[in-house]
């Protein structure tokens, strides 16, 4: 859905601010859909995100529920956390989601992006008894309208990503995704895995730069 | 000084590690720490959340109980719970040391030759302190165990791996025994974490270290 988002979004022209306010919703829920993919260029999670974000439209947070909570519980299963322990880790991340929309900025984050590091924040704060730090917030200067080219670049951008993470051998796309599950850390790698911490932390690397260096040649 | 002055930076190991939330804490709050005061790896942060993001959206969905979305939205409309306002930057310390400190300033105690330190926090997971090194002090020489984060947020100082000034970060594996000088001026104000206690060579004799909390 992801692809076929994307595969739309190349208007020759960009839509214009206008186009993409969510000025056609109707408060209480239901979407009427005056923006579409095609319209704006925008994948459907952020849609369903910036409907939640301005409008509180339940719609919208049913759909992005249905598409998160499986693969949040995918993930936090991964950590080794039990089903029902997860489902309460998913609903409390989700729920988190609803209550902090108004800090979604879809020109500093994808939604997946900003879900994740969520996800991963009330992980480690729920299992332990203070909260994980964090990097002091940017000052966002008042933004009034979405800056729709921003947002569609950033989106590809990430898609591409996404693509080039996929495209990894398999090795390396396995310890790309342990290290980001959170299945990886330094005191992991030395004390159990019995391999040399510099093969994987160059495998690591090798990931990472050629991730890196895909993204350097979009720019 | 501007924050393009920064040479070290986090490497992306780190960062993974941080961003997948397994960084022992002491060594989060320094990572936090440099990348709320430096452009160039809040950028790389991001970079790294949006890898994260998009393995989570790459995940085989797994079943989720039948009423669980309802539970969810069941208490959509229930107040949050109230949460206690985040710490600003204050003076020369970021957002993360202030939270550290709880919005408090600094209790330093004295480790001798006019060279302070205030523990921010202390435990299984290993520690992060705040360190004062007047102009030109020497702090003293120590070995330590496993890896030694040290981030500088004011002045500079200077050992055999080179020059560290503000933004900064010297990263150290246990095997190094460095004696970090400060620079002549104003004191240096460091950031450091270790996941164990540092072995100071001199100035405390080894008895002592425990009551000192060195």
């Amino acid at each position: 859905m992801m692809q076929h988002a994307l595969e739309l979004a190349r208007p020759d022209a960009p839509p214009s601010v206008a186009e993409i306010k969510p000025n056609g919703r109707t408060r209480g829920g239901i979407i009427k859909p005056v923006t579409t993919q095609a319209e704006t260029g925008y994948s459907d999670q952020t849609l369903w995100m910036i409907a939640i974000r301005d409008d509180r439209d339940k719609g919208a947070f049913g759909r992005l529920f249905d598409f998160y909570a499986p693969r949040l519980k995918a993930m936090i299963l991964r950590n080794g956390i039990s089903g029902n322990h997860a489902e309460d880790i998913v609903q409390d991340v989700l729920l988190t989601v609803w209550r902090k929309a108004e800090q979604f900025d879809p020109h500093r984050a994808n939604v997946s992006a900003w879900i994740y590091q969520i996800a991963r924040n009330r992980q480690i704060d729920m299992a332990r008894k203070y909260n994980r730090p964090v990097p002091e917030e940017l000052k966002i200067e008042d933004r009034t309208d979405d800056d729709a080219d921003q947002i569609v670049g950033l989106e590809q951008e990430t898609d591409k990503l996404r693509t080039a993470i996929s495209n990894l051998p398999d090795d390396q796309r396995e310890m790309v995704e342990k290290a980001y599950l959170g299945e990886l850390s330094h005191a992991d790698i030395r004390q159990e895995t019995g391999l040399p911490l510099g093969t994987i932390k160059s495998r690591i690397r090798l990931g990472l730069e050629r991730l890196r260096h895909e993204l350097k040649e979009l720019r | 000084m501007t924050m393009s002055d920064i040479k070290h930076h986090i490497s992306d190991s780190l960062m993974a590690a941080y961003v997948s939330g397994h960084l022992p804490h002491p060594y989060a709050i320094v990572v936090a720490s440099h990348i709320s005061m430096c452009d160039e790896c809040r950028s790389n942060h991001d970079s790294h959340l949006a890898a994260g993001g998009s393995i989570l959206t790459s995940l085989s969905a797994a079943t989720v109980s039948d009423n669980l979305k309802n539970r969810v939205f069941d208490l959509l409309d229930e107040a949050p719970p109230a949460e206690p306002k985040p710490q600003k930057r204050q003076g020369v310390y970021p957002a993360p040391v202030m939270e550290a400190l709880k919005g408090k300033q600094p209790k330093w105690r004295s480790l001798g030759m006019g060279v302070k330190q205030s523990i921010l926090w202390d435990n299984t997971e290993g520690s992060v302190r705040l360190l004062y090194i007047p102009g030109g002090k020497a702090v003293p020489e120590h070995g330590h165990n496993g890896l030694e984060m040290t981030l500088v947020l004011q002045g500079a100082f200077a050992d055999d791996d080179g020059r560290y000034g503000v933004g900064d970060v010297e990263i150290t594996d246990e095997d190094v025994d460095h004696t970090p000088i400060a620079e002549p001026g104003p004191a240096c104000i460091c950031l450091a974490a270790t996941d164990s206690p540092l072995r100071f060579k001199s100035v405390v004799p080894k008895l002592l270290q425990p009551i000192f909390r060195i």
